[in-house]
């Protein structure tokens, strides 16, 4: 009879015959749940995962490489393809970073309208979170209202820019469109809507049997972990630690508006997907508060810098000095000044850090891309040994990680 | 032939500099200036050799000896309370000095400020892992290496992160080429036909935007497309891209068949 464990190897460079009960398996990298091209190698114990090696890689473009041989605006579409879920908050960070390195004011209103689409942005990077996460886990039902609710905001997105996926809707010194007519009832009816919305997915998965047994308790991240590994964002404050850049160190306009930071004690998923769930509210408390102030701001939109910032369009038609300034911004790019800086915001999924170093040059000399992914993926060789094979699949799919921003 | 760059440095330049242009300083301050940092570089600068500190766009910056590393950031996690290494990489100074800086990028969620710790090293000096202190630097190290070919000690996996295994040489090097070398236009032909074949075939077209006779002209002006090289007719062809009696590849739509939405439903 053949013994279950004891195969006879085939291949001679394979060994078959182990002491232990133990298999390597080999998940993704094109795995359906491992959102993206995440591979994970990892060792069984029967269901139990003993070991865990997450590989990435798969999606590496070098956009650093290609920071360094790009001008300042030449570069902002290509942050886009970071976390391209929600590409206006990398655009926003790298836009702020190149602010902060030259020492720019923006005009109130682009301050106004980037928030709104920065809070626009965390509702589509949750809501699609939320859809992804629950059908890895099995609920279809609430990827499908999810997507519903989720294209709405992107149809704002469209009537702002023209673009759904990739905005491009921020740039260095302000934002280049004030909003078309209309938009803000429909935001508004947008933000009427979205409460419901919320708390039929809440009514779908809070109480719901098999959601709470693959949520809770699965894993948990405590507090000395998720300082040491460097969590951000919802991560973070899934353990407790109440940290939201928003609120901390605030950047635009977050001081003058109210809002929470919702932070869970449970350090489960079940915690980080509650506080998912809450920051869409505070999302829209955030843009409720928006519309008022709006209406009060004068109209400029792009801070005034003859140096870095062309002067705007109608100035250029008829005015020879800013045509020229214009010419040689768009053929030379900007000289930010010799220095360095680490301008980090605070992203859908965490601290989305951009470190410059500039050495006067159009081009950065150096350009780091903290992408919040990147960290939480790394966690997993300490998160995944312990837990279930069926639970690495809730994991990977609440720690909200998305691949372009991750390999960059 | 393609035109010599220096091997040095590829890093893109720009193609006009004005002699007279003295490219102005982000500005530095003084530690003094802060309060808390202040304290931070005095208990620092007790214990170790701090060669340079100020701050820049309210941000400690505090250059130190490589050596120290390792104590200096349990001294930072245990004593300074900075208890986030949010961000660790190296800039390539090598055309310049021969050097990597290296920078550690942390925060302190108690005090809420941020400080870069900053060393230089020589090109093949290795440099000690501090993933014992903040278990973050275990992929930033390999990333590191991977991206400069810094050498760590210390690390339990030292291996390759983004880029394959069986790489050459690091991508975020200045020396690193921007394109494919001379070599690399021979390579499929070689590998699968072999070198003999390079006569016949020729190299490869790596030239995304080349134009040959095979492309027509004015392909986006439906109705007015012409073969390469003839001259652009105002007069329009009705080029029909579907083929006889196949199946329709688009469905021609009328406009009583389409319903127009106003608005969202």
């Amino acid at each position: 009879m053949q013994k279950v464990n004891r195969l006879k190897p085939f291949f001679e460079n394979l060994v078959f015959e182990r002491e232990d009960n133990n298999m390597i398996i080999n998940f993704g990298p094109q795995h359906p749940s491992s959102h993206g091209q995440l591979r994970l190698i990892l060792e069984l114990d029967g269901e139990l995962v003993t070991r865990a090696i997450p590989d990435v890689g798969y999606l590496h473009r070098g956009m650093e490489k290609m920071a360094e041989n790009m001008i300042y605006n030449e570069f902002l579409p290509t942050t886009d393809r970071m976390d391209y879920i929600a590409s206006t908050s990398n655009n926003y960070g790298f836009a702020l970073a190149v602010e902060k390195l030259i020492g720019l004011e923006v005009p109130r209103r682009a301050q106004i309208i980037r928030m709104m689409l920065l809070e626009l942005s965390r509702l589509t990077s949750h809501l699609f979170w939320i859809a992804t996460h629950a059908l890895d886990v099995g609920a279809m039902t609430v990827f499908l209202y999810a997507f519903r609710e989720r294209e709405y905001a992107m149809d704002l997105f469209e009537e702002y820019c023209g673009a759904r996926l990739t905005h491009s809707a921020v740039r260095i010194g302000g934002v280049p469109l004030d909003l078309p007519q209309k938009w803000l009832i429909h935001l508004m009816k947008f933000i009427n809507d979205m409460p419901e919305a919320i708390e039929t997915y809440e009514g779908l998965l809070d109480q719901n049997r098999i959601w709470k047994m693959r949520l809770e308790e699965v894993g948990v991240i405590t507090p000395e972990m998720a300082q040491s590994w460097g969590c951000s964002g919802p991560m973070l404050r899934g353990s407790g630690i109440a940290w939201d850049i928003r609120k901390e160190e605030p950047y635009e306009l977050y001081d003058e508006v109210e809002f929470d930071v919702p932070v869970s004690d449970r350090c489960d998923s079940y915690g980080r997907y509650k506080i998912h769930m809450q920051e869409m509210r505070e999302s829209l408390k955030i843009l409720k508060q928006l519309i008022p102030m709006y209406k009060e701001t004068s109209p400029e939109l792009m801070a005034h810098a003859p140096k870095y910032i062309s002067a705007p369009k109608e100035q250029i038609m008829t005015q020879n000095y800013s045509l020229m300034q214009h010419f040689v911004l768009v053929t030379q790019g900007m000289r930010p000044p010799v220095g360095e800086v680490y301008v980090a915001t605070e992203s859908p999924k965490g601290e989305l850090g951009f470190y410059i170093n500039s050495q006067g040059d159009p081009y950065p000399y150096r350009l780091k891309l903290r992408a919040p992914s990147f960290w939480h993926t790394s966690i997993l060789q300490e998160l995944l040994p312990g837990q279930y094979l069926a639970d690495v699949v809730t994991i990977i799919g609440n720690a909200n990680i998305v691949f372009g921003e991750i390999d960059r | 032939m393609r035109q010599y760059i220096d091997k040095k440095n590829t890093q893109k330049k720009a193609y006009y500099n004005d002699r007279f242009y003295k490219a102005p300083q982000v500005p530095k301050e003084e530690v003094d200036s802060d309060e808390v940092f202040a304290k931070d570089v005095e208990s620092l600068s007790s214990k170790f050799n701090l060669k340079e500190t100020y701050i820049q766009r309210g941000q400690l910056v505090v250059y130190i000896e490589a050596k120290d590393i390792v104590k200096v950031m349990t001294f930072l996690r245990d004593e300074l309370d900075y208890n986030f290494l949010s961000e660790l990489s190296a800039i390539d100074w090598l055309a310049k000095s021969g050097e990597f800086e290296i920078f550690y990028q942390m925060l302190s969620t108690s005090k809420r400020k941020r400080m870069r710790v900053k060393y230089f090293i020589k090109e093949k000096q290795e440099i000690q892992s501090v993933m014992g202190i903040y278990k973050s630097a275990d992929w930033a190290e390999r990333e590191m290496y991977d991206m400069f070919g810094v050498k760590i000690t210390g690390h339990h996996y030292m291996k390759r992160i983004l880029m394959p295994d069986d790489w050459h040489d690091h991508p975020l090097r200045k020396t690193y080429p921007l394109h494919g070398d001379e070599e690399a236009q021979w390579y499929e032909i070689d590998k699968i036909f072999g070198k003999e074949y390079r006569d016949i075939i020729g190299p490869e077209e790596r030239d995304s935007a080349k134009i040959v006779e095979k492309d027509t002209h004015n392909f986006a002006r439906i109705k007015h497309e012409v073969p390469f090289g003839a001259e652009y007719s105002e007069e329009p062809v009705d080029t029909d891209y579907q083929e006889e009696d196949g199946i329709l590849i688009v469905r021609k739509l009328s406009k009583k068949d389409v319903k127009i939405l106003k608005e969202r439903p």
